[in-house]
């Protein structure tokens, strides 16, 4: 193959992703973007300079070594790909639906100066793909047996990822969930239409498959404390990765109304219950179809919540957020994707209250028109109210999702595990390790609600400190 | 997967299962509670532990059938086995030695209240036990109550068997009688937890109630189980299930536990419509 100039790779346009259409695909489940076709991966890998000092690399959290995988692609060597990623990131396939490259790796292209950038996120989602589809998924055979074991708490992308390493390094690994399924916000969260669920479960079979042990239905620090699981479980470490989960809400009245949803209990009914199958599934949902539902929030629970609510039917479905478009934390993806099917975006709006019935049935919120002003801590202007500017609006159904705060349950129960003012568990940046001898921590309890790609980097740092630490019995 | 080693029913409608989980015997302390799943289908309930078994590794629930997933519990039978049970969840009861402690349990409430009856005369407490049913023939633990009693008493609605009349008559009976009571638990339907607040509310005496919103996962992820306490929001899964009954916001108790009446009705509709139908075909093939 001859050879292209960096002009002619500049002048190759950024694929767009297939994507299904938006009148169809906002009445159904099924996964919105459909893929790369072969050529397409290979011609999109020819967009990429090939840089000298790639920056992109930098840009990612887990340092993948962009510039090498996407070589591979542009010769068409997919699986050389895929195995490239591996080095650095187990659960590509994942990453590459719901990581925020606009943010990370593809901010950070040098096409991106001047064109769009190299769609890094769909080259990796392509090869993870076409690795998964080809059968030939490589299940790495684990270093012969160290005898150490090490218990995981939490099955989300920290503990699987943590899971991965430790076992392949010879360690007996066991992963404890407190739900009936595994996988964390992957499953209950993040719906089907992003991320499909035998994608995860895929990943957590090549788990099983190289050694992982799992039990679900075990809610650390209730059926087994940390303290046990070090004493007569016999575990020599521990790594606490059990997410941030426990919904914020606003504070506002009537927020305990019927028909208020915080968006992890609507997510969870529909994404892990299957509640839009009731009455073939157990789990009732109130039907939105016909209805108006309101979102509150402007981040990827909410995109997922208000986009969900209008795949279940509803009239209107409005996300409403108290900033701009340009402070919304949700991929830029989602948001684009979310327009494109019916969602109508009031922002600069935020509730004072919510109205019911006398049975206490949700039938209106009372919201008030912001503007913005000065930037805050978080470097975001503040929304200030407009004086005046409250109206009504009639929703059925309100769903929260103003983000998550670290559960208190592990920390309640292991009291020797120093907390952040927060609540979440303070670790050494470098190694991941608590206050607490023995036990390790990383992904959402650390950082507060963050990312999956974050958490993952969060549990393989902690693998290898673990493995130090085990095989040395140095603290 | 957990097995059911022994199941029977109780009075009408309301039937004991004793559930293979060692380690959750083991753990459970009086007032908590396990999250149950029947199968891939099923919606997840909580259910109160009732009692535990050290030496076979067992716990024991008491259900009574008032909607599908109870119904279609209570027709499993010994050696049928039960997909998922997650727990023990919730706080456990705050026990000591209150001085006189009356344990009030309606209908399969009872159940419910029983182990903290027990807990309550382990720590040495003087124990009362009012025990109501709307009839004779669904009073249950009747003998067990008695056991750890210093005092017990039936009421039943219909006056067929004890005394005749509510448990919150009963109560208010004790206290007129002079009797110096220093803690009320209350556990059975929300409108009779809500009268022996108000029965006690005047005199001050302790009391608390065991609540049942709504759960989904008994860990704080979901919210679904918030309830009002003293004006603030309480995730009952976490941060209960028992509360101060002078305390709780019962009206939006119940109005929230009314979220999936039509939508349930439903599904028992549909339910007892397809039993209807399997036993109309087993009765052909025979
Ligand atoms: C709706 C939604 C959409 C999102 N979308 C994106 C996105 O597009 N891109 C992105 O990068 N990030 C997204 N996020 C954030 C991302 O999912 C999280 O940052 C990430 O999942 C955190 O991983 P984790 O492993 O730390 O925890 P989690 O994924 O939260 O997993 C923790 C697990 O631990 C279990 N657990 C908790 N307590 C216990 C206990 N005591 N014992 C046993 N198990 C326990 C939980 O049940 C859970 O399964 C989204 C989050 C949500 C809620
Ligand atoms: S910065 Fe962009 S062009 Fe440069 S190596 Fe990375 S992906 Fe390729
Ligand atoms: S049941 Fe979900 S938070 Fe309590």
């Amino acid at each position: 193959m001859k050879q292209l100039t960096p002009k002619e790779r500049m002048k190759i346009p950024r694929h767009a992703m297939i994507e299904q259409d938006p009148q169809v695909r906002n009445r159904n489940f099924e996964e919105v973007n459909l893929g790369y076709a072969e050529q397409m991966a290979i011609e999109e890998a020819q967009r990429c300079l090939q840089c000298p000092k790639p920056t992109c690399v930098e840009g990612c959290p887990v340092h993948i070594q962009i510039k090498d995988f996407i070589a591979f692609i542009a010769e068409g060597d997919f699986l050389g790909a895929v195995k490239k990623i591996k080095e650095d990131n187990a659960l590509p396939a994942i990453c590459g639906r719901v990581c925020p490259q606009e943010e990370q790796c593809e901010q950070a292209c040098v096409v991106g100066k001047r064109n769009d950038p190299v769609a890094i996120g769909y080259l990796e989602r392509f090869v993870a793909d076409y690795e998964r589809n080809s059968g030939k998924v490589d299940i790495p055979v684990p270093k012969p047996s160290t005898g150490k074991r090490v218990a995981i708490v939490g099955s989300g992308p920290a503990g699987l990822s943590c899971a991965n390493d430790l076992c392949q390094l010879g360690h007996e690994v066991t992963v404890f969930e407190a739900l009936h399924e595994l996988g964390g916000v992957l499953v209950y969260g993040i719906p089907e239409f992003r991320l499909p669920k035998a994608i995860v479960r895929k990943e957590i079979d090549g788990l099983k498959a190289m050694g992982v042990r799992f039990e679900t239905d075990a809610v650390i620090g209730r059926i087994t404390t940390v303290d046990e699981l070090l004493g007569e479980e016999g575990f020599d470490a521990v790594f606490l990765g059990v997410g941030a989960g426990l919904p914020w809400f606003m504070g506002i009245p009537g927020e305990n109304m019927v028909g208020v949803y915080s968006a992890n209990e609507f997510l969870t009914r529909v994404n892990l219950m299957k509640a839009y199958e009731f009455p073939n599934y157990d789990s009732p949902i109130l039907d939105c179809h016909d209805k108006n539902v309101a979102v509150f929030g402007g981040g990827n629970t909410a995109m997922d919540a208000v986009r969900t609510a209008k795949r279940l039917g509803a009239r209107n479905a409005y996300c409403i957020y108290r900033r701009s478009e340009r402070e919304m934390p949700a991929r830029v993806e989602e948001v684009k994707h979310a327009k494109e099917e019916g969602i109508q975006f009031m922002l600069l709006t935020s509730p004072l209250e919510f109205l019911g019935d006398e049975n206490e049935w949700l039938h209106a919120v009372r919201l008030i028109k912001m503007e913005l002003g000065e930037p805050d801590d978080s470097g975001r202007r503040r929304p200030i109210p407009i004086k005046g500017s409250e109206y009504e609006l009639s929703i059925d159904i309100a769903i929260v999702a103003i983000g998550n705060g670290a559960n208190p349950l592990i920390p309640q129960t292991t009291p020797d595990i120093e907390m952040s003012k927060r609540g979440t568990i303070v670790v050494d940046e470098e190694t991941m390790k608590t206050s607490k001898k023995g036990v390790f921590a990383g992904g959402d309890i650390v950082t507060g609600g963050a990312t999956v790609i974050l958490a993952m980097g969060a549990g393989r740092k902690a693998a290898q400190a673990i493995d130090q630490y085990i095989t040395s019995g140095e603290w | 997967m957990f097995k059911i080693i022994n199941a029977r029913f109780l009075a009408e409608n309301i039937k004991m299962f004793e559930i293979e989980a060692a380690k959750i015997a083991k753990k459970r302390k009086a007032g908590q509670f396990v999250i149950i799943r029947i199968d891939e289908h099923g919606e997840r309930i909580p259910l109160t532990i009732a009692d535990s078994n050290l030496e076979k590794g067992t716990i024991s629930l008491i259900v009574q059938g008032v909607g599908k997933t109870t119904k279609e519990l209570n027709m499993k039978e010994t050696g049928d086995t039960i997909l998922d049970v997650v727990g023990p969840l919730g706080k456990p009861s705050e026990i000591e030695n209150f001085g006189t402690a009356v344990s009030v349990g309606g209908g399969v409430g009872t159940a419910i209240a029983y182990p903290t009856a027990v807990a309550l005369k382990e720590a040495g407490n003087y124990v009362i036990t009012i025990n109501g049913a709307r009839s004779k023939d669904l009073v249950i633990l009747e003998d067990e109550m008695k056991a750890v009693s210093d005092e017990s008493y039936v009421t039943t609605d219909d006056g067929s068997y004890g005394f005749h009349g509510f448990v919150t008559q009963k109560l208010q009976e004790l206290i007129d009688q002079g009797k110096k009571i220093d803690f009320v638990l209350a556990i059975g339907p929300i409108p009779m937890m809500r009268a022996i607040a108000e029965v006690t509310r005047p005199y001050k005496i302790k009391t608390v109630v065991s609540l049942n919103p709504i759960m989904i996962d008994g860990t704080g992820m979901c919210g679904g189980c918030r309830v009002i306490v003293n004006g603030k929001t309480q995730f009952a899964c976490v941060d209960g299930p028992e509360f101060d009954a002078h305390a709780v916001d019962f009206k939006n108790l119940v109005d929230r536990n009314r979220t999936y009446a039509d939508l349930e009705k439903k599904a028992l509709e549909k339910f007892e419509h397809n039993c209807h139908l399997v036993e109309k075909i087993n009765e052909l093939e025979k």
